[in-house]
């Protein structure tokens, strides 16, 4: 029922360096989530993007050392396709996501506290229905849990490198095309405004 | 002013690096990827079992999965606590039940907006539960694993939620942003 203590204590510290990064990186607001979705704000993408990259040359060169091991979802074709519908559905009309719900609630936004609550309801629903979604989840097979490289049979460094040259000449045409343009004029000095 | 705790905003890209480094960080200290739907799940599990045993005993999701309070739960908690610090140190605090952007298209009803906020935050948590992860678990874990499942669940949901967002804010709000 619990996990040993120093392992809860390694979680809350990952959670809260977590926590921090995702208030300062501003995803913890409705209007950064939904601005996404309408194509006027990319802060999600630019987060999100830099965070694959940056964890993907981690882990990928930390794996042959045996320092860390994979942990796949298996493509369940069902739970994938009708899942990642309902999610795009709830997460556009809440306006925040699971991590960034909770790190709104953090912030002191209200609707974000009800929207957790009734995340719980969703996850009890899920566990209620189980038995009847479990047969429902086989039904159109799965791929099991498999990487891209393993997939097309290639090396991960290629995928690695193609998403980070897409970052970088994205970041590159960003930088120096804003110019003067400046998104959000009421923020601090801890980043290159060009950049926003 | 050289505490960064006290700016009320990062560079996205810096952002972006620090959630990098710390997957590095949770794989290695924890065996872990940062994932936050887990608990939810688990917790809603606990909270089934307590009202009724009978239910769960019945339940074949109990002979599945042996919901905890462990590493993930306390990762939720220290992305409440995390956030909290950052909002009060920075003065960044947003005490507000409807969002500007969410007013000018529905009026400002908080009862409309709870009651959406709760279904819709039901409906996405149910769809991550579907799909076994969410932005954290597939969107930023599963993807620089380069799972196939996590970037067929990106794709879909990101593409999903631009539709949606078009259809319910539509396109005018552009402007106002």
């Amino acid at each position: 029922m619990f996990d040993p203590l120093w392992k809860l204590a390694v979680g809350l510290l990952t959670g809260i360096v977590f926590g921090v990064l995702l208030q300062k990186g501003r995803v913890a607001k409705f209007r950064v989530i939904v601005s996404q979705f309408l194509l006027t704000d990319w802060t999600v993408v630019k987060i999100m993007g830099t965070a694959v990259v940056v964890g993907a040359i981690g882990i990928y060169a930390l794996l042959p050392e045996g320092l860390v091991s994979l942990h796949l979802k298996p493509l369940v074709w069902f739970g994938i396709i009708v899942g990642g519908i309902c999610f795009g559905v709830g997460m556009a009309l809440f306006g925040y996501c699971p991590g960034t719900s909770v790190a709104a609630t953090g912030e002191g936004r209200r609707d974000a506290m009800v929207g957790v609550l009734g995340m719980l309801g969703g996850a009890a629903t899920y566990v209620l229905l189980y038995p009847g979604l479990s047969g429902l989840l086989k039904m159109w097979g799965d791929a099991g849990k498999v990487t891209l490289p393993q997939w097309t049979d290639t090396s991960p460094w290629i995928w690695i490198g193609g998403l980070a040259a897409a970052l970088l000449i994205w970041a590159g045409i960003l930088y120096s095309t804003s110019g003067s343009r400046r998104q959000h004029p009421s923020e601090g000095g801890f980043h290159k405004p060009t950049a926003a | 002013m050289n505490n960064p705790l006290v700016h009320k905003s990062w560079s996205p890209w810096i952002v972006g690096i620090g959630i990098g480094v710390l997957s590095w960080f949770a794989f290695w200290s924890a065996n872990h990827p940062l994932g936050i739907t887990t608990a939810f799940e688990h917790t809603a599990a606990l909270i089934i079992q307590g009202i009724s045993p009978e239910f769960a005993d019945s339940n074949s999701y109990y002979q599945e999965e042996s919901p905890k309070i462990g590493w993930e739960w306390m990762l939720v908690l220290g992305v409440f606590i995390g956030s909290l610090i950052s909002s009060i140190t920075s003065g960044d605090r947003e005490r507000i039940t409807v969002p500007p952007m969410w007013a000018r298209r529905f009026g400002s009803s908080a009862a409309l907006r709870l009651t959406v906020a709760f279904f819709a935050g039901a409906l996405m948590m149910f769809g991550a539960r579907l799909a076994s992860g969410c932005t954290s678990g597939h969107g930023i874990s599963g993807n620089l694993q380069l799972a196939a499942s996590s970037w067929l669940f990106s794709i879909i949901f990101f593409a999903v939620a631009i539709l949606t967002a078009f259809l319910v804010y539509g396109r005018k709000e552009g402007d106002h942003v």
